[in-house]
């Protein structure tokens, strides 16, 4: 007798990621459920842009193309979606998902997940004893109370476990934890209760391997890159999991790509504080209790994974706006490339202080030299070109934009041998920047409906 | 006491992120049998003054016997990391083979024992 599995298909691992991926992965062999993570740090924030703008926007909106993608596989073969691309919208997000479907004449069951957005609740929060203090600096989030943009709580697996009990075929969910998207349908379909907390640890690590999408199958590794075979066809991520807890990291056969001990070891230090304690809402889980054995080809099985009870609180994403900020770059050939930038930069500071223009930082680099290992790059003064690449930031959005007009003018006054300048002036970006804060888990109320 | 230089880059692959203005490393030895060398040379004294003048503040040290990795949060490296930072590494991406430039000098007898490769004398 076979042992059943569950198969979770890493789909997407950031809004911006391949746009073929979801659908290769329903495509490429049987699978069960598709997970797509579209929310970096500061997306809510655009996000929440757009719907300031228009109501009935706040969602990503590759997410309808990619479910319209694999639409036969939801409806015919009961593969289900599990994402966060409801943004700050996650109900308009399912109205869109449900109208693409009626246009195809189909019938969908769509659960939404909301309560994580406290935006409406914030000053009420702040004054009634939730400081919101900033984890990196300790400040309190009254300081830039008046440039806040979003603020959404990261909400665990129980209100996707919900969902999906109450038979949603896409689960829709605003902020939750990247990891909670595929330890969910785990927990779900092998009855993981609350304080199952070795098993709900590995579904995280589970998700943490296939959250960046692929990152953990031969994408952006280091060892042995040259023969990783393939990567303009890579496989994305999938995770055979057991009722156990133990997993195994895999892809569909005929991709590129790879599957090793050390992609997945590369993967799961990634992006890691405290390995012992890495908190979720669900459970802390301890990545040194982790074990990766080569199980066959493309076939990594992991084991051995402990948990611990999670903390009282929830992590809450804080965009805040923070000023203004541009870069500008030119090329300087050989010889004395180095040089040359070196005195192209002197005297563009030197324009930018007799203009009377201040900056909360003025930043340059030299990229071919310097830009990336900084006093570790050894010595390169004879390269054939350096791009002088040049940065400021400020809150007088008009210092910042005159900056950017004083990168052309180089070209004829300042040292010769110049070139990479035909993209034109740098724009002006306004600066959102992420506060990171703890709130307590009894202020915060997820909520789900399923839609159909 | 011989010893011999030894590439970090030779016996140790690598990767880096972000967590807001700090970047974090995991080395990982590229054999079990390396780690133990590993995990001994790369002090947290010894990776902060590797990246003196790159990163502001200080270093935190989390070792995973169970992975042959050591990590490091590396704090103050990314000019305020995120969408405040102005540098073309502003997530540290690259600060992997920054931390994998380091050679260490190690006695000749633990070289042979473990088959280390060596930088060739001149």
């Amino acid at each position: 007798m076979t042992e059943r599995i569950v198969r979770i298909a890493g789909g997407q691992g950031f809004w911006g990621d391949s746009l073929e991926a979801p659908r290769q992965q329903v495509e490429g062999g049987p699978i069960d459920y598709l997970m797509l993570d579209y929310l970096a740090e500061v997306t809510m924030s655009i996000l929440q842009k757009q719907k300031e703008r228009d109501p009935s926007m706040g969602y990503a909106r590759d997410f309808v193309g990619a479910v319209e993608s694999v639409l036969d596989a939801i409806t015919d073969r009961g593969v289900k979606v599990v994402a966060n691309a409801g943004g700050v919208n996650p109900p308009a997000c399912a109205a869109a998902i449900l109208h693409m479907a009626g246009e195809r004449g189909q019938s969908l069951r769509v659960g939404v997940v909301t309560g994580d957005d406290l935006l409406p609740r914030l000053q009420q929060l702040v004054s009634s004893g939730h400081p919101l203090t900033n984890m990196d600096t300790g400040e309190p989030l009254s300081t830039v109370m008046n440039r806040v943009l979003s603020a959404n709580a990261y909400i665990g697996s129980e209100p996707i476990v919900e969902a999906l009990t109450r038979d949603a075929q896409v689960v829709i969910t605003g902020r939750s934890t990247d990891t909670a998207l595929t330890m969910a349908p785990m927990r779900f379909e092998y009855g993981w209760s609350a304080d199952d907390y070795d098993r709900l640890a590995a579904g995280i690590v589970a998700g943490h391997i296939i959250e960046c999408g692929a990152q953990c199958s031969g994408g952006n590794c280091l060892y042995d890159w040259r023969n990783i075979p393939d990567l303009a066809n890579i496989g994305y991520p999938i995770i055979d999991a057991y009722a156990d807890g133990t997993f195994v990291v895999t892809k569909h056969p005929g991709t590129g790509g790879r599957v090793s001990v050390h992609t997945v070891t590369e993967q799961l230090v990634y992006e890691m504080g405290d390995p012992r304690q890495y908190i979720t809402p669900d459970v802390i889980a301890d990545f040194t209790t982790i074990h990766l054995e080569q199980a066959g080809p493309d076939r990594v099985r992991v084991f051995g994974i402990k948990g611990s009870a999670p903390t009282d609180k929830l992590k809450v994403s804080i965009a805040y706006r923070a000023g203004y900020k541009a870069v500008g770059t030119l090329v300087y050939a050989w010889p004395d490339a180095l040089e040359k930038a070196q005195l192209a930069d002197r005297v563009l500071r030197e324009r930018l202080d007799r203009l009377g223009l201040h900056f909360d930082e003025i930043l340059t680099e030299f990229v071919g030299v310097s830009a990336t290992h900084g006093p570790l790059s050894g010595d390169h003064s004879d390269a054939p070109e350096v791009q002088l690449r040049v940065g400021v930031r400020g809150d007088d959005r008009r210092a910042v934009e005159r900056f950017t007009r004083e990168l052309a003018p180089l070209v004829l006054n300042g040292p010769p041998s110049v070139t990479g300048f035909a993209g034109g002036r740098p724009k002006v970006e306004e600066i959102v920047a992420y506060w990171p804060a703890l709130i307590d888990k009894t202020v915060v109320n997820p909520h789900v409906e399923v839609l159909s | 006491m011989n010893t011999r230089t030894v590439r970090l880059v030779d016996i140790a692959h690598a990767r880096s992120g972000d967590k807001g203005d700090t970047a974090n490393v995991g080395v990982i030895a590229l054999r079990p049998e390396w780690y133990p060398l590993i995990e001994r040379e790369l002090t947290r004294d010894r990776v902060g003054q590797h990246f003196a003048g790159m990163i502001t503040l200080g270093v935190d040290r989390f070792v995973l016997p169970n992975l042959g990795a050591v990590n490091f949060l590396l704090h103050g490296a990314l000019g305020g990391g995120g969408t405040l930072s102005l540098k073309t590494d502003a997530q540290g991406k690259v600060y992997s083979t920054a931390l994998l430039r380091m050679n260490l000098e190690v006695p000749e007898d633990e070289v042979e024992r473990l088959g280390l490769p060596v930088v060739s004398d001149t």
